[in-house]
Protein backbone atom coordinates (compact mmCIF):
# COMPACT_ATOMS: atom_id res chain seq x y z
CA UNK A 1 0.00 0.00 0.00
CA UNK A 2 1.27 3.47 -0.92
CA UNK A 3 2.05 5.57 2.13
CA UNK A 4 2.96 9.17 2.73
CA UNK A 5 2.76 12.22 4.99
CA UNK A 6 0.26 15.05 5.04
CA UNK A 7 1.97 18.11 3.50
CA UNK A 8 -1.01 20.41 4.11
CA UNK A 9 -4.74 20.18 4.73
CA UNK A 10 -7.95 22.17 4.99
CA UNK A 11 -11.54 21.48 5.89
CA UNK A 12 -13.95 22.91 3.33
CA UNK A 13 -17.23 24.36 4.60
CA UNK A 14 -18.33 26.27 1.51
CA UNK A 15 -18.37 23.53 -1.14
CA UNK A 16 -19.09 23.60 -4.87
CA UNK A 17 -22.63 22.50 -5.83
CA UNK A 18 -21.41 19.04 -6.85
CA UNK A 19 -20.09 18.35 -3.34
CA UNK A 20 -22.57 20.34 -1.21
CA UNK A 21 -24.00 17.22 0.43
CA UNK A 22 -20.53 16.11 1.57
CA UNK A 23 -19.49 19.39 3.28
CA UNK A 24 -17.69 19.89 5.52
CA UNK A 25 -14.94 17.64 4.15
CA UNK A 26 -11.18 17.56 4.46
CA UNK A 27 -8.86 18.12 1.49
CA UNK A 28 -5.18 17.16 1.72
CA UNK A 29 -1.98 17.28 -0.26
CA UNK A 30 0.10 14.21 0.58
CA UNK A 31 3.79 13.65 -0.11
CA UNK A 32 4.38 9.99 -0.98
CA UNK A 33 7.16 8.14 0.85
CA UNK A 34 8.30 6.17 -2.23
CA UNK A 35 9.12 8.92 -4.74
CA UNK A 36 8.43 12.21 -2.97
CA UNK A 37 5.69 13.14 -5.44
CA UNK A 38 2.50 14.77 -4.21
CA UNK A 39 -1.21 14.31 -4.81
CA UNK A 40 -4.31 16.26 -3.86
CA UNK A 41 -7.07 14.14 -2.39
CA UNK A 42 -9.70 13.49 0.23
CA UNK A 43 -9.61 11.89 3.65
CA UNK A 44 -11.65 9.00 4.99
CA UNK A 45 -12.03 8.24 8.68
CA UNK A 46 -10.69 10.64 11.29
CA UNK A 47 -9.32 14.05 10.35
CA UNK A 48 -5.57 14.37 9.74
CA UNK A 49 -3.01 17.10 10.47
CA UNK A 50 0.24 18.18 8.79
CA UNK A 51 2.96 15.49 9.13
CA UNK A 52 0.49 12.70 9.95
CA UNK A 53 1.34 9.37 8.33
CA UNK A 54 -1.34 8.31 5.86
CA UNK A 55 -1.96 5.58 3.33
CA UNK A 56 -3.75 5.63 0.01
CA UNK A 57 -6.98 3.83 0.93
CA UNK A 58 -8.78 3.94 -2.41
CA UNK A 59 -9.49 5.97 -5.51
CA UNK A 60 -12.99 7.36 -5.82
CA UNK A 61 -13.89 8.60 -9.32
CA UNK A 62 -10.20 9.23 -9.98
CA UNK A 63 -9.64 11.08 -6.70
CA UNK A 64 -7.15 9.59 -4.22
CA UNK A 65 -8.64 9.02 -0.77
CA UNK A 66 -6.22 8.83 2.18
CA UNK A 67 -6.62 7.52 5.70
CA UNK A 68 -4.48 7.87 8.75
CA UNK A 69 -2.05 4.95 9.04
CA UNK A 70 -2.92 2.57 11.85
CA UNK A 71 -0.08 2.22 14.32
CA UNK A 72 0.79 -1.49 14.55
CA UNK A 73 1.67 -2.95 17.92
CA UNK B 1 12.36 48.72 -25.49
CA UNK B 2 11.45 52.39 -25.75
CA UNK B 3 10.10 53.94 -22.52
CA UNK B 4 6.31 53.68 -22.08
CA UNK B 5 4.00 55.98 -20.10
CA UNK B 6 0.50 55.73 -18.66
CA UNK B 7 -1.28 58.93 -19.71
CA UNK B 8 -4.89 58.17 -18.86
CA UNK B 9 -6.75 56.19 -16.20
CA UNK B 10 -10.43 55.45 -15.71
CA UNK B 11 -12.34 53.13 -13.38
CA UNK B 12 -15.95 52.37 -12.65
CA UNK B 13 -16.94 51.91 -9.05
CA UNK B 14 -16.64 48.25 -8.02
CA UNK B 15 -19.74 46.56 -6.60
CA UNK B 16 -22.87 44.65 -7.55
CA UNK B 17 -24.59 46.48 -10.39
CA UNK B 18 -27.74 44.74 -11.62
CA UNK B 19 -28.41 47.53 -14.13
CA UNK B 20 -24.98 47.29 -15.81
CA UNK B 21 -23.56 44.85 -18.37
CA UNK B 22 -20.01 43.68 -19.01
CA UNK B 23 -19.88 45.98 -22.01
CA UNK B 24 -21.43 49.03 -20.34
CA UNK B 25 -18.92 48.78 -17.48
CA UNK B 26 -15.95 48.37 -19.83
CA UNK B 27 -17.10 51.24 -22.03
CA UNK B 28 -17.65 53.55 -19.03
CA UNK B 29 -14.11 52.96 -17.75
CA UNK B 30 -12.60 53.42 -21.23
CA UNK B 31 -14.43 56.71 -21.74
CA UNK B 32 -13.09 57.98 -18.40
CA UNK B 33 -9.54 57.02 -19.39
CA UNK B 34 -9.91 58.69 -22.80
CA UNK B 35 -11.21 61.86 -21.15
CA UNK B 36 -8.35 61.75 -18.63
CA UNK B 37 -5.85 61.64 -21.52
CA UNK B 38 -7.81 64.21 -23.52
CA UNK B 39 -8.01 61.67 -26.36
CA UNK B 40 -10.64 60.66 -28.89
CA UNK B 41 -11.39 56.96 -29.56
CA UNK B 42 -10.14 57.48 -33.12
CA UNK B 43 -6.60 58.06 -31.78
CA UNK B 44 -6.38 54.57 -30.24
CA UNK B 45 -4.33 52.20 -32.41
CA UNK B 46 -4.82 48.90 -30.54
CA UNK B 47 -7.03 47.50 -27.78
CA UNK B 48 -6.22 44.83 -25.19
CA UNK B 49 -9.02 43.48 -23.00
CA UNK B 50 -8.30 41.61 -19.78
CA UNK B 51 -11.18 39.29 -18.97
CA UNK B 52 -11.18 35.98 -17.15
CA UNK B 53 -14.54 34.34 -17.77
CA UNK B 54 -16.98 36.56 -19.63
CA UNK B 55 -18.19 33.65 -21.76
CA UNK B 56 -19.09 31.69 -18.58
CA UNK B 57 -20.38 34.62 -16.52
CA UNK B 58 -22.44 36.41 -19.17
CA UNK B 59 -22.62 34.05 -22.17
CA UNK B 60 -20.68 36.19 -24.65
CA UNK B 61 -17.48 35.28 -26.46
CA UNK B 62 -15.37 37.32 -28.90
CA UNK B 63 -15.30 39.95 -26.19
CA UNK B 64 -12.52 42.30 -27.33
CA UNK B 65 -14.21 43.52 -30.53
CA UNK B 66 -17.59 43.27 -28.78
CA UNK B 67 -16.44 45.78 -26.15
CA UNK B 68 -14.38 47.85 -28.62
CA UNK B 69 -17.48 48.46 -30.73
CA UNK B 70 -19.12 50.13 -27.76
CA UNK B 71 -16.08 52.37 -27.25
CA UNK B 72 -15.93 53.35 -30.92
CA UNK B 73 -12.71 51.53 -31.83
CA UNK B 74 -13.92 49.52 -34.81
CA UNK B 75 -11.07 48.62 -37.13
CA UNK B 76 -8.11 48.42 -34.76
CA UNK B 77 -6.61 45.12 -33.52
CA UNK B 78 -8.69 43.96 -30.52
CA UNK B 79 -7.29 41.19 -28.33
CA UNK B 80 -8.74 39.50 -25.27
CA UNK B 81 -6.19 38.27 -22.76
CA UNK B 82 -7.02 35.53 -20.24
CA UNK B 83 -4.70 34.60 -17.38
CA UNK B 84 -7.26 33.86 -14.63
CA UNK B 85 -7.07 36.60 -11.97
CA UNK B 86 -4.00 38.07 -13.72
CA UNK B 87 -5.96 38.71 -16.93
CA UNK B 88 -5.92 42.48 -16.37
CA UNK B 89 -2.23 42.61 -15.53
CA UNK B 90 -1.43 40.44 -18.51
CA UNK B 91 -3.46 42.67 -20.86
CA UNK B 92 -1.47 45.61 -19.48
CA UNK B 93 1.80 43.70 -19.99
CA UNK B 94 0.90 43.04 -23.63
CA UNK B 95 -0.14 46.66 -24.18
CA UNK B 96 3.16 47.89 -22.71
CA UNK B 97 5.08 45.35 -24.82
CA UNK B 98 3.40 46.55 -28.02
CA UNK B 99 4.03 50.24 -27.32
CA UNK B 100 7.55 49.50 -26.09
CA UNK B 101 8.30 47.57 -29.27
CA UNK B 102 7.21 50.53 -31.35
CA UNK B 103 4.14 48.86 -32.89
CA UNK B 104 1.70 51.52 -31.67
CA UNK B 105 1.76 55.05 -30.24
CA UNK B 106 -1.58 54.88 -28.42
CA UNK B 107 -3.02 51.75 -26.81
CA UNK B 108 -6.10 51.26 -24.66
CA UNK B 109 -6.00 48.50 -22.05
CA UNK B 110 -9.25 47.62 -20.30
CA UNK B 111 -10.00 44.99 -17.69
CA UNK B 112 -13.54 43.94 -16.91
CA UNK B 113 -15.60 41.26 -15.17
CA UNK B 114 -19.35 41.03 -14.60
CA UNK B 115 -19.72 38.40 -11.90
CA UNK B 116 -22.81 39.13 -9.84
CA UNK B 117 -25.34 38.09 -12.46
CA UNK B 118 -24.43 34.45 -11.69
CA UNK B 119 -25.53 32.62 -8.51
CA UNK B 120 -22.82 32.25 -5.85
CA UNK B 121 -22.26 28.47 -6.25
CA UNK B 122 -21.94 28.97 -10.03
CA UNK B 123 -19.45 31.80 -9.42
CA UNK B 124 -17.41 29.43 -7.23
CA UNK B 125 -17.41 26.80 -10.00
CA UNK B 126 -16.29 29.28 -12.64
CA UNK B 127 -13.49 30.56 -10.38
CA UNK B 128 -12.41 26.98 -9.59
CA UNK B 129 -11.78 26.47 -13.32
CA UNK B 130 -8.64 28.60 -12.84
CA UNK B 131 -7.25 25.67 -10.84
CA UNK B 132 -6.38 22.20 -12.20
CA UNK B 133 -9.87 20.86 -12.93
CA UNK B 134 -8.69 17.26 -13.43
CA UNK B 135 -7.09 16.90 -9.99
CA UNK B 136 -7.91 19.77 -7.59
CA UNK B 137 -11.36 20.34 -9.04
CA UNK B 138 -12.33 16.66 -9.01
CA UNK B 139 -11.26 16.38 -5.38
CA UNK B 140 -13.68 19.17 -4.43
CA UNK B 141 -11.21 22.04 -4.04
CA UNK B 142 -12.58 25.56 -4.17
CA UNK B 143 -10.35 28.59 -4.66
CA UNK B 144 -10.52 29.52 -0.98
CA UNK B 145 -9.52 25.90 -0.24
CA UNK B 146 -6.34 26.17 -2.34
CA UNK B 147 -5.29 29.28 -0.43
CA UNK B 148 -6.31 27.61 2.84
CA UNK B 149 -3.86 24.81 1.99
CA UNK B 150 -1.19 27.49 1.48
CA UNK B 151 -2.13 29.25 4.73
CA UNK B 152 -1.95 26.05 6.78
CA UNK B 153 1.50 25.21 5.46
CA UNK B 154 2.71 28.81 5.96
CA UNK B 155 1.49 28.70 9.55
CA UNK B 156 3.23 25.37 10.06
CA UNK B 157 6.56 26.42 8.54
CA UNK B 158 6.78 30.00 9.82
CA UNK B 159 4.47 30.27 12.79
CA UNK B 160 2.13 32.67 11.01
CA UNK B 161 -0.95 33.22 13.14
CA UNK B 162 -4.66 33.64 12.46
CA UNK B 163 -4.31 37.15 13.96
CA UNK B 164 -1.77 38.06 11.27
CA UNK B 165 -4.18 37.09 8.50
CA UNK B 166 -7.04 38.92 10.21
CA UNK B 167 -4.85 42.04 10.47
CA UNK B 168 -4.58 42.09 6.66
CA UNK B 169 -8.38 42.06 6.38
CA UNK B 170 -8.78 44.79 9.02
CA UNK B 171 -6.21 47.03 7.29
CA UNK B 172 -7.65 46.57 3.80
CA UNK B 173 -11.18 47.23 5.05
CA UNK B 174 -9.95 50.43 6.73
CA UNK B 175 -8.35 51.55 3.44
CA UNK B 176 -11.42 50.57 1.42
CA UNK B 177 -13.60 52.68 3.69
CA UNK B 178 -11.67 55.73 2.42
CA UNK B 179 -12.04 54.77 -1.25
CA UNK B 180 -15.23 56.16 -2.81
CA UNK B 181 -15.09 53.51 -5.57
CA UNK B 182 -14.64 50.52 -3.23
CA UNK B 183 -17.18 47.69 -3.18
CA UNK B 184 -17.13 47.48 0.62
CA UNK B 185 -16.69 50.62 2.67
CA UNK B 186 -16.95 48.96 6.04
CA UNK B 187 -14.41 49.13 8.83
CA UNK B 188 -14.07 45.82 10.69
CA UNK B 189 -12.36 44.84 13.95
CA UNK B 190 -9.81 42.11 14.53
CA UNK B 191 -12.40 40.24 16.61
CA UNK B 192 -14.92 40.32 13.74
CA UNK B 193 -12.32 39.15 11.23
CA UNK B 194 -11.31 36.25 13.52
CA UNK B 195 -14.90 35.15 14.12
CA UNK B 196 -16.12 35.17 10.53
CA UNK B 197 -18.07 32.31 9.01
CA UNK B 198 -15.66 29.45 8.20
CA UNK B 199 -15.09 28.94 4.46
CA UNK B 200 -12.05 26.63 4.35
CA UNK B 201 -10.00 26.30 7.55
CA UNK B 202 -8.19 28.46 8.58
CA UNK B 203 -9.84 31.02 6.26
CA UNK B 204 -13.13 32.70 7.14
CA UNK B 205 -15.35 34.90 5.03
CA UNK B 206 -13.22 37.89 6.10
CA UNK B 207 -10.11 36.32 4.58
CA UNK B 208 -11.74 36.16 1.14
CA UNK B 209 -11.94 38.88 -1.51
CA UNK B 210 -15.28 39.98 -2.91
CA UNK B 211 -17.29 38.88 -5.93
CA UNK B 212 -17.72 42.14 -7.83
CA UNK B 213 -18.66 43.82 -11.06
CA UNK B 214 -16.37 46.50 -12.41
CA UNK B 215 -13.98 47.74 -15.06
CA UNK B 216 -10.75 49.71 -15.27
CA UNK B 217 -8.89 51.24 -18.22
CA UNK B 218 -5.53 52.84 -18.91
CA UNK B 219 -4.04 54.53 -21.95
CA UNK B 220 -0.42 53.92 -22.92
CA UNK B 221 1.87 55.86 -25.22
CA UNK B 222 5.62 56.26 -25.70
CA UNK B 223 7.06 58.42 -22.91
CA UNK B 224 8.38 60.92 -25.46
CA UNK B 225 4.78 61.69 -26.51
CA UNK B 226 3.24 61.69 -23.04
CA UNK B 227 3.32 65.50 -22.76
CA UNK B 228 0.70 65.66 -25.54
CA UNK B 229 -1.85 64.04 -23.24
CA UNK B 230 -1.00 64.79 -19.62
CA UNK B 231 0.98 67.05 -17.30
CA UNK B 232 1.64 64.11 -15.00
CA UNK B 233 2.88 61.14 -17.00
CA UNK B 234 3.65 57.98 -15.09
CA UNK B 235 6.38 55.82 -16.56
CA UNK B 236 6.49 52.02 -16.66
CA UNK B 237 9.92 51.55 -15.06
CA UNK B 238 9.81 47.78 -15.03
CA UNK B 239 7.38 45.01 -15.95
CA UNK B 240 7.46 41.21 -16.17
CA UNK B 241 5.01 38.38 -16.65
CA UNK B 242 5.89 34.86 -15.51
CA UNK B 243 4.24 31.47 -15.13
CA UNK B 244 4.33 28.27 -13.10
CA UNK B 245 2.41 25.01 -12.64
CA UNK B 246 -1.36 25.41 -12.30
CA UNK B 247 -1.72 22.58 -9.75
CA UNK B 248 -0.48 23.28 -6.22
CA UNK B 249 0.66 19.69 -5.72
CA UNK B 250 3.27 20.11 -8.48
CA UNK B 251 5.13 22.83 -6.54
CA UNK B 252 8.11 22.07 -4.34
CA UNK B 253 7.08 24.66 -1.71
CA UNK B 254 3.59 26.16 -1.63
CA UNK B 255 4.48 28.84 0.94
CA UNK B 256 5.91 30.98 -1.85
CA UNK B 257 5.01 31.69 -5.45
CA UNK B 258 8.04 31.19 -7.73
CA UNK B 259 6.21 33.13 -10.47
CA UNK B 260 5.96 36.14 -8.14
CA UNK B 261 9.58 35.90 -7.03
CA UNK B 262 10.85 35.78 -10.62
CA UNK B 263 8.47 38.46 -11.93
CA UNK B 264 9.56 40.70 -9.07
CA UNK B 265 13.26 40.13 -9.74
CA UNK B 266 12.84 40.83 -13.46
CA UNK B 267 10.78 43.97 -12.88
CA UNK B 268 13.27 45.30 -10.28
CA UNK B 269 16.18 44.60 -12.64
CA UNK B 270 14.45 46.37 -15.52
CA UNK B 271 13.70 49.37 -13.29
CA UNK B 272 17.23 49.30 -11.86
CA UNK B 273 15.95 49.48 -8.28
CA UNK B 274 15.27 47.15 -5.36
CA UNK B 275 12.29 46.62 -3.08
CA UNK B 276 13.56 49.27 -0.63
CA UNK B 277 12.75 51.95 -3.21
CA UNK B 278 9.04 51.10 -3.42
CA UNK B 279 6.88 53.78 -1.75
CA UNK B 280 3.49 52.12 -2.19
CA UNK B 281 2.28 48.74 -3.45
CA UNK B 282 -0.91 47.17 -4.70
CA UNK B 283 -0.63 43.41 -4.26
CA UNK B 284 -3.00 40.58 -5.10
CA UNK B 285 -4.87 39.91 -1.84
CA UNK B 286 -7.44 37.49 -3.27
CA UNK B 287 -7.12 35.96 0.21
CA UNK B 288 -5.38 37.47 3.23
CA UNK B 289 -2.64 34.82 3.10
CA UNK B 290 -1.90 35.86 -0.51
CA UNK B 291 -0.93 39.35 0.67
CA UNK B 292 1.33 37.89 3.37
CA UNK B 293 3.06 35.66 0.82
CA UNK B 294 3.26 38.48 -1.76
CA UNK B 295 5.12 40.90 0.51
CA UNK B 296 7.64 38.12 1.21
CA UNK B 297 8.02 37.08 -2.44
CA UNK B 298 8.48 40.72 -3.51
CA UNK B 299 11.28 41.20 -0.98
CA UNK B 300 9.54 43.73 1.28
CA UNK B 301 10.23 41.38 4.21
CA UNK B 302 12.36 38.26 4.68
CA UNK B 303 10.65 34.91 4.00
CA UNK B 304 8.33 33.95 6.82
CA UNK B 305 8.10 37.47 8.27
CA UNK B 306 5.03 38.56 6.30
CA UNK B 307 2.64 37.62 9.09
CA UNK B 308 4.24 39.53 12.00
CA UNK B 309 5.03 42.48 9.66
CA UNK B 310 1.35 42.71 8.73
CA UNK B 311 0.28 42.19 12.34
CA UNK B 312 2.51 45.09 13.43
CA UNK B 313 0.80 47.51 11.05
CA UNK B 314 3.88 47.96 8.84
CA UNK B 315 1.76 47.63 5.68
CA UNK B 316 -0.87 50.16 6.81
CA UNK B 317 -0.94 53.80 5.76
CA UNK B 318 1.90 55.39 7.69
CA UNK B 319 3.67 52.02 8.00
CA UNK B 320 7.01 51.08 6.50
CA UNK B 321 5.48 50.13 3.15
CA UNK B 322 1.78 50.90 2.64
CA UNK B 323 0.16 47.97 0.82
CA UNK B 324 -3.24 48.06 -0.85
CA UNK B 325 -4.14 51.64 0.02
CA UNK B 326 -7.10 51.18 -2.37
CA UNK B 327 -8.59 48.55 -0.05
CA UNK B 328 -7.21 45.76 -2.22
CA UNK B 329 -9.22 42.93 -3.65
CA UNK B 330 -10.53 42.39 -0.15
CA UNK B 331 -12.45 45.66 0.18
CA UNK B 332 -12.11 47.55 -3.12
CA UNK B 333 -13.53 44.42 -4.75
CA UNK B 334 -12.29 41.80 -7.21
CA UNK B 335 -13.97 41.89 -10.62
CA UNK B 336 -11.37 39.36 -11.74
CA UNK B 337 -10.38 40.68 -15.18
CA UNK B 338 -10.47 44.31 -14.00
CA UNK B 339 -8.22 43.83 -10.98
CA UNK B 340 -4.79 44.04 -12.63
CA UNK B 341 -5.71 47.19 -14.54
CA UNK B 342 -7.34 48.74 -11.48
CA UNK B 343 -4.09 48.23 -9.55
CA UNK B 344 -2.31 50.33 -12.18
CA UNK B 345 -5.00 53.04 -11.93
CA UNK B 346 -4.63 53.12 -8.14
CA UNK B 347 -0.83 53.43 -8.31
CA UNK B 348 -1.03 56.17 -10.95
CA UNK B 349 -3.39 58.05 -8.64
CA UNK B 350 -0.87 57.72 -5.78
CA UNK B 351 2.07 58.84 -7.96
CA UNK B 352 0.07 61.81 -9.25
CA UNK B 353 -0.65 62.71 -5.62
CA UNK B 354 -4.41 62.42 -6.11
CA UNK B 355 -5.34 59.64 -3.69
CA UNK B 356 -6.98 61.94 -1.13
CA UNK B 357 -7.21 60.52 2.39
CA UNK B 358 -5.33 57.44 1.24
CA UNK B 359 -2.41 59.40 -0.22
CA UNK B 360 1.04 58.14 0.72
CA UNK B 361 3.02 61.34 1.14
CA UNK B 362 5.70 61.78 -1.50
CA UNK B 363 4.88 58.50 -3.26
CA UNK B 364 6.91 58.47 -6.47
CA UNK B 365 7.54 54.77 -7.11
CA UNK B 366 4.82 52.13 -6.90
CA UNK B 367 4.63 48.39 -7.48
CA UNK B 368 1.66 46.29 -8.63
CA UNK B 369 1.54 42.51 -8.34
CA UNK B 370 -1.28 40.63 -10.06
CA UNK B 371 -1.56 36.87 -9.49
CA UNK B 372 -3.44 34.32 -11.58
CA UNK B 373 -4.91 31.18 -10.04
CA UNK B 374 -2.91 29.79 -7.16
CA UNK B 375 0.28 31.23 -8.65
CA UNK B 376 0.42 29.96 -12.24
CA UNK B 377 0.51 33.46 -13.74
CA UNK B 378 2.02 36.63 -12.34
CA UNK B 379 2.57 40.16 -13.57
CA UNK B 380 4.67 42.64 -11.60
CA UNK B 381 4.79 46.27 -12.71
CA UNK B 382 6.87 49.11 -11.30
CA UNK B 383 5.67 52.62 -12.03
CA UNK B 384 7.38 55.94 -11.39
CA UNK B 385 6.76 59.61 -11.95
CA UNK B 386 7.63 60.35 -15.60
CA UNK B 387 10.20 62.97 -16.52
Amino acid sequence: MRTGRVYTETTIYAAPREFLAEAPYQLVIVTFDDDGSRMTGRVTGEAVAIDDAVELAEERAGVPVFRRTMVSI
Amino acid sequence: MRPVAVVGIGKTAFGAFADQTLRSLAVASAQKALADARMEPSQIEAFYLGNFAGPSFVGQSHLAPFVAGGIGLAGVPCTRVEAACASGGSAFFHGVSAVGAGLYDAVLVTGVEKMTSAETPRVAEILAMAGDCGTEGKAGATFPALFALIARRHMYQYGTKREHLAAVAVKNHANGAMNPDAHMKKVITLEQAMAGKPIADPLTIYDCSLVSDGAASVILCPLEKAHLYTDKPVQVLGIAQTSDWVALDRKADITCFPAVISAGRKAYAMAGIGPERIDVAEVHDCFTIAEVVAIEDLGFVPKGQGGPFSGDGQTALGGRIPVNTSGGLKAKGHPVGATGVAQICDLVLQIRGGAGERQVRGASVGLAQNLGGSGASCVVTILGAGA
